[in-house]
């Protein structure tokens, strides 16, 4: 466990985070030891998300991706099977593939030339015969391949951790909600495509800023994202009446924070009073393609779902992506200082070409780097790093309290416990999630989750 | 364009310098943070997309950059989005942008590659340069395609503007800057 002594003398990270109080020490975000130590005891041992199959549809497709600092490749092998392999070669380490997505049925190292199926057998290695007597053992020698995977509802999950619980465990009463995160508009299951190719960009800042903030902090908008709601910008591309959000359908309902405390996922989510799905609201009056789509789509689901309660909330998974809202947002670690932010768009697979180009072209002016209300985003999370920085600002606490002691539970969302729509309940879930992961010595201790 | 006679090179040279003159002129305008003049200077009908680069195997080029049809991109937009951008930095509360960034345009190589009627497509380098706060630094390299269509009122206006970004991972943390 790392000790703390630059600034308080000895803390252990225990006494670092208090979840219970909302004092958490700025040294979690900006001391090096301990992002060694998230790397390893988090991103080493958390199920972490990979991409999705509409990416690599047909046999030796691949698309390179990452978890947590580390570069992975999904591919589809010859037969149909998804892997994930840590993308390097098992000789000498290079790369073993360079470009961000394609097909290949070879993975050939450009280095001394080693080569690998798409199930990540080692087949071809130069010489073998001569140099290597035909002794190597290449059965041996394959791509490291995750210790598990999952497909869910389509979305790829991995982890390195062979005595990690199934996917479904670590996600709990979370289930349910993440798998509404991957459905189509119609309520399908499964129902989404990833458009590509995905945004990614460095942020100087903490992962942790991005990956336990956002959807979890409801309070930042009003303030970060004064100046879109002033310029109104929403989903028809032009001015309407200020409001940066598409209008949702739904019933007459209650919106809270909810999160799984001892499992560190959560987010914002709905209590309805009603059963079923809300009436439609029009939101893209100007595509007007688009209305009469989901409208029909929204006419399906209420089918699917007539008589049963949709509570449930958008979803933040522990440690570091947040689903739905036609994206997925990706917070990588790049170092204690740097984040590497990965965002992918999604649609519903049957989509007309009108309305998936309308959800694009929304998504694109509003999200990522270039979008007018994310950048803001980034402006805050970028400046909150270095002013926790210094030998003075490290001494002090961030200030998590935002609702504490007011968190309850409620028998229409098992699992969950509620608070005040705007609050910091899910992000000290978070924190006592990692806490949890910092300090545990394996599986044992987390699995399914420390009491 | 073949150039057949001393009064069409001469013309073909006054071209120049007056496509030139305006893309300079733009700069002037950025740089000078007068967005709400500079937004004068784009065509109602203007596609404004800045691909996003990938990485591709030699002989797959076509997929290099993303395809503003179908694909994601960094900017792929309209002039009203545009405007909203003007409106948004007009604030004074768009915090990526507030206290205002220093930015520098250059604009350089610039090649006429077609006239055809009022419009001129034609083919730039550009260098943006991002200076923020106190020692925050951002430089936006690659090259620009533009199509510039002649208008009685402005000279001349940007009808489309494709912006090639030389980066596959982004290595600002956002784009406020126009292009």
């Amino acid at each position: 466990m790392v000790h703390i002594s630059r600034s308080r003398q000895d803390r252990s990270l225990r006494d670092l985070v208090d979840w219970e109080q909302g004092h958490v020490s700025r040294e979690i975000y900006v001391n090096e030891d301990i992002y060694q130590q998230e790397l390893e005891q988090i991103f080493g041992r958390a199920w972490l998300f990979v991409g999705h199959e509409s990416q690599v549809p047909n046999p030796g497709d691949f698309f390179q991706s990452r978890m947590g600092e580390e570069s992975v490749l999904l591919v589809r092998d010859r037969k149909g099977e998804l892997h994930v392999f840590l993308n390097t070669c098992r000789h000498r380490g290079m790369k073993v593939c360079r470009y961000d997505e394609g097909n290949s049925l070879l993975f050939t190292c450009p280095f001394h030339g080693w080569s690998y199926d798409t199930d990540g057998r080692l087949v071809g290695v130069p010489n073998f015969q001569t140099a290597y007597r035909g002794e190597l053992d290449k059965s041996a020698w394959g791509l490291h391949e995750v210790a598990q995977m999952s497909n869910f509802y389509g979305s790829i999950w991995a982890t390195w951790d062979p005595k990690a619980p199934s996917f479904e465990d670590f996600l709990g009463a979370f289930v349910p909600s993440l798998r509404r995160s991957f459905e189509g508009s119609d309520g399908g299951d499964n129902g989404l495509e990833f458009f590509s190719p995905v945004q990614k960009w460095r942020l100087p800042t903490n992962w942790k800023f991005p990956g336990f903030s956002f959807a979890g902090d409801h309070a930042h908008g009003a303030m970060t994202h004064r100046s879109t709601t002033v310029a109104a910008f929403g989903p028809q591309g032009e001015l309407a009446g200020g409001d940066r959000h598409g209008v949702p359908s739904r019933w007459a309902s209650t919106e809270y924070e909810m999160s799984i405390p001892a499992l560190g996922h959560g987010g914002h989510g709905r209590i309805y009073e009603q059963p079923g799905v809300g009436p439609y609201v029009e939101t893209w009056q100007t595509v007007l393609q688009a209305d009469d789509y989901y409208h029909e789509m929204r006419d399906k689901k209420a089918e699917k779902y007539a008589g049963q309660y949709l509570h449930g909330v958008s979803g933040c998974v522990f440690p570091n992506v947040i689903c739905g809202g036609s994206r997925i947002l990706l917070w990588h670690p790049h170092g204690v200082g740097v984040t590497e932010s990965w965002r992918f768009y999604t649609v519903d697979k049957g989509a007309p070409k009108p309305v998936k180009d309308a959800q694009r072209r929304y998504m694109m002016r509003y999200c990522g780097p270039g979008g007018m209300t994310e950048s803001d985003d980034m402006e805050n999370w970028n400046y909150a790093y270095p002013a926790s920085l210094g030998t003075v600002a490290r001494r002090l606490d961030y200030n998590f309290q935002n609702g504490v002691g007011h968190a309850y539970a409620d028998d229409r969302v098992p699992g969950f416990t509620l608070n005040y729509r705007i609050g910091e309940e899910n992000q000290r879930s978070r924190l006592r999630r990692w806490l949890d992961f910092m300090e545990a010595g394996s599986w044992d201790e987390l699995s399914p989750a420390k009491r | 364009m073949a150039i057949d006679t001393t009064q069409q090179a001469i013309e073909r040279l006054l071209l120049e310098r007056e496509i030139e003159q305006f893309l300079y002129h733009e700069a002037e305008l950025l740089d000078e943070r007068r967005f709400s003049e500079w937004i004068d200077l784009i065509a109602d009908d203007v596609h404004y997309h800045m691909p996003i680069r990938r990485n591709v195997k030699f002989g797959e080029q076509a997929r290099e950059n993303s395809d503003a049809d179908s694909e994601i991109s960094w900017f792929d937009e309209g002039k009203a989005t545009l405007a909203g951008r003007v409106r948004q930095i007009n604030t004074g509360l768009h915090w990526a942008e507030e206290p205002p960034s220093r930015v520098c345009h250059v604009v350089s190589n610039v090649q006429i590659l077609d006239v055809h009627g009022d419009e001129v497509k034609v083919k730039s380098r550009f260098l943006v340069y991002r200076n923020r706060l106190q020692d925050e630094v951002d430089l936006f390299v690659g090259k620009r395609e533009d199509i510039l269509r002649r208008d009685p009122i402005t000279g001349w206006k940007v009808a489309k503007r494709t912006i090639v970004l030389d980066q596959n991972v982004l290595l600002a943390k956002n784009i406020t800057v126009f292009f």
